[in-house]
C-alpha cells in the first residue's frame, strides 16, 4: 500500500516537474537564443520574463482549435498526443537517483529506444493526416531521417552497455563511479548527440518542421493547444534526450556535496543549454545531406566505436 | 567540423557582447534634431508663422494637409484651420521644405499612438506651439515687402523706402 502510494506520488511529481520544465524551457531558449544574438529575448511579462510562459499558455488556449474539413479528424487529433505520450513513457526510465524513478527496468535503455522512436509517429501520421502537401512532406522527412539516426542512435550507446555490462540505466550510472562515459565513449557520446538532436528533430535536423521550406512541416495545419503538444513533446524530448545523455556519458546522478536528482538536472541543464547553442550556431541541413551523413559517416564511426569497444573490452577478459 | 567547432565556440562568446537592444520605455533612443516626426506650427514673436499659402497641401504626396487661408483687417493672412491628418502622415518632411515661412516643421518626436483613429486628427491648436522650433529669428513679414497692420512699406528689414515711380527726381 506505502509502495502504491509512494509510486504513484513519484509518477506525480515527475509528470508536473517534465511538463513544467518543457515549458520553462521555451522561455529558457528564447533568453538564450537572445543572449547568444546580442539582444534580450522575453524580459517584459514578470520577472526576467518569466511568466512569458504563463502568457503564451493563455494565448494558446484562447486560439482557436481548428481541424481542417478535409483532414483525417481521428488520426489528426491523435498524433499529438502520440508525442506527448511515447516522451513521458520514456522519462519512466531515468533515475534520478539510486532509488528514486519511476519503474526500475532491467531493460531501460532498450525502453528508452522503443520509445523515443514511437515519437516519430506522431510526425508522420500529423503530416499524414492533415491531407496538405507540405505537412505530408514534412511527415516524409521525418520518416526518412528517422530510418538513417535510428540505426547509428542504437549502434551508439551500445559501447555504453558493453562497458556496464547492463542495460539498466542505474546500474550504468553506478559503473561510472570511477569515471564517466564520456571519456572512454567519446566518439559514441558524440554519435549519440547527433542522433540525439536529430530525434528530437531540432536544428540542424529540423527538416520535418523547416520553417523556411515547408512553412512549418508536420504541425502547419495545428492551432491551438494541439500545437501546444507538438511545441512542448519537442521540449520534453529535449529535457529527455539531454537527461539520457547525462545518465550515460555523465554519471547521471553521481556528484559530490548536492543531493543527486540535483546532480542529475544540472548536467541535464548543461546539456540543453548545449543544444539551444547549437541551435544558435548551425544551418538546417538539407535532405539528402542527413540522410547521406547518416549512413556514410555516422553508421561506421558508430561501428568503429562498437568494434574498438568490443575489442578493448575483451581484451581486458 | 572544424569550422562547426569554431562557429559553436564565436556563438557562445557572443554571450559576452554588449547587448544592442534599446529597452524602449525605459531607455529611450536618440533622436538627431533633424529628426522627422510629429508636425508643428511654429510661431514667431507670439505671431503664426504660416501664411496659407498651401504649398504644404500641396506637396503633401499622401493629401493629409488641409487648411483654409483667411485674412486679418490688417491684411495678415493665416490659415482659418489647419488639420492634419496623421493616421495618413507618411513623415516625409515634404511640406517643411516647401514651407516658404519655416512655419511648419517637423519634430524629434514619434510617440503618437492613440487608442481612437479620429483622435489622430489634428487640428490647428493641436499643432501651433509657443515658439519657433527649429528655425529662430526669421519672421517672414518682417523682410516681407508687404504693408500689414503695424508695417508699412519700406518699414522691412533690409528694405529701401518706396520709390514714387511716376517722378524722375532721384
Amino acid at each position: 500500500m506505502n509502495d502504491t502510494v509512494r509510486s504513484l506520488l513519484i509518477v506525480f511529481i515527475l509528470l508536473i516537474a517534465s511538463l513544467s520544465v518543457a515549458g520553462m524551457l521555451t522561455w529558457v531558449e528564447r533568453r538564450l537564443l537572445g543572449l547568444w544574438q546580442d539582444r534580450y529575448g522575453p524580459n517584459r511579462v514578470g520577472p526576467f520574463g518569466l511568466l512569458q510562459v504563463v502568457a503564451d499558455a493563455i494565448k494558446l488556449f484562447f486560439k482557436e482549435d481548428w481541424i481542417p474539413p478535409y483532414a483525417d479528424k481521428v488520426v489528426f487529433v491523435l498524433a499529438p498526443a502520440v508525442i506527448m505520450l511515447s516522451v513521458l513513457m520514456s522519462f519512466t526510465v531515468v533515475p534520478f537517483s539510486s532509488s528514486l524513478g519511476v519503474v526500475d527496468l532491467n531493460i531501460g535503455l532498450l525502453f528508452f529506444l522503443g520509445m523515443s522512436s514511437m515519437g516519430v509517429y506522431s510526425v508522420v501520421l500529423g503530416g499524414w493526416a492533415s491531407n496538405n502537401k507540405y505537412s505530408l512532406l514534412g511527415g516524409l522527412r521525418a520518416s526518412a531521417q528517422m530510418l538513417s539516426y535510428e540505426v547509428f542512435m542504437g549502434l551508439s550507446v551500445s559501447g555504453v552497455v558493453l562497458l556496464a555490462g547492463s542495460f539498466d540505466l542505474r546500474t550504468i550510472v553506478v559503473q561510472q563511479k570511477a569515471v564517466w562515459y564520456c571519456v572512454p565513449q567519446a566518439l559514441g557520446l558524440f554519435v549519440f548527440m547527433v542522433a540525439g538532436v536529430a530525434e528530437t528533430r531540432r536544428v540542424p535536423f529540423d527538416l520535418p518542421e523547416a520553417d523556411s521550406e515547408l512553412i512549418a512541416g508536420f504541425h502547419s495545419e495545428y492551432s491551438s493547444m494541439k500545437f501546444g503538444m507538438f511545441f512542448v513533446g519537442e521540449y520534453l524530448g529535449i529535457t529527455l534526450v539531454s537527461a539520457i545523455v547525462a545518465t550515460l556519458f555523465f554519471g547521471g546522478w553521481l556528484g559530490p556535496f548536492l543531493p543527486p536528482p540535483i546532480w542529475l538536472a544540472i548536467k541535464t541543464f548543461v546539456i540543453v543549454c548545449f543544444f539551444i547553442l547549437l541551435r544558435a550556431t548551425l544551418p538546417r541541413l538539407r535532405y539528402d545531406q542527413l540522410m547521406g551523413f547518416g549512413w556514410k559517416v555516422m553508421l561506421p564511426l558508430a561501428l568503429l566505436n562498437l568494434l574498438v569497444t568490443g575489442a578493448i573490452r575483451l581484451a581486458m577478459g | 567540423m572544424l569550422s562547426i567547432v569554431k562557429g559553436l565556440w564565436i556563438v557562445f562568446l557572443h554571450m559576452f557582447r554588449r547587448r544592442v537592444t534599446v529597452q524602449y520605455p525605459e531607455q529611450k533612443p536618440y533622436l538627431a534634431p533633424r529628426w522627422r516626426g510629429r508636425i508643428i506650427l511654429s510661431r514667431i514673436n507670439g505671431e503664426e508663422r504660416c501664411v496659407a499659402c498651401y504649398l504644404c497641401a500641396v506637396a503633401c504626396p499622401v493629401d493629409c494637409i488641409a487648411l483654409q487661408a483667411t485674412e486679418d483687417e490688417s491684411g495678415r493672412r493665416f490659415p482659418e484651420w489647419f488639420r492634419i491628418n496623421f493616421s495618413r502622415c507618411i513623415f516625409c518632411g515634404f511640406c517643411e521644405e516647401a514651407c516658404p515661412t519655416y512655419a511648419i516643421q517637423l519634430t524629434p518626436d514619434f510617440e503618437m499612438g492613440e487608442y481612437v483613429r479620429q483622435n489622430l486628427v489634428y487640428e490647428k491648436e493641436d499643432l501651433l506651439i509657443a515658439g519657433p522650433g527649429k528655425y529662430a529669428g526669421y519672421d517672414f513679414y518682417r523682410v516681407a515687402g508687404l504693408a500689414i497692420g503695424g508695417k508699412d512699406k519700406g518699414e522691412g528689414e533690409n528694405e529701401a523706402p518706396p520709390r514714387d515711380v511716376r517722378t524722375l527726381l532721384p
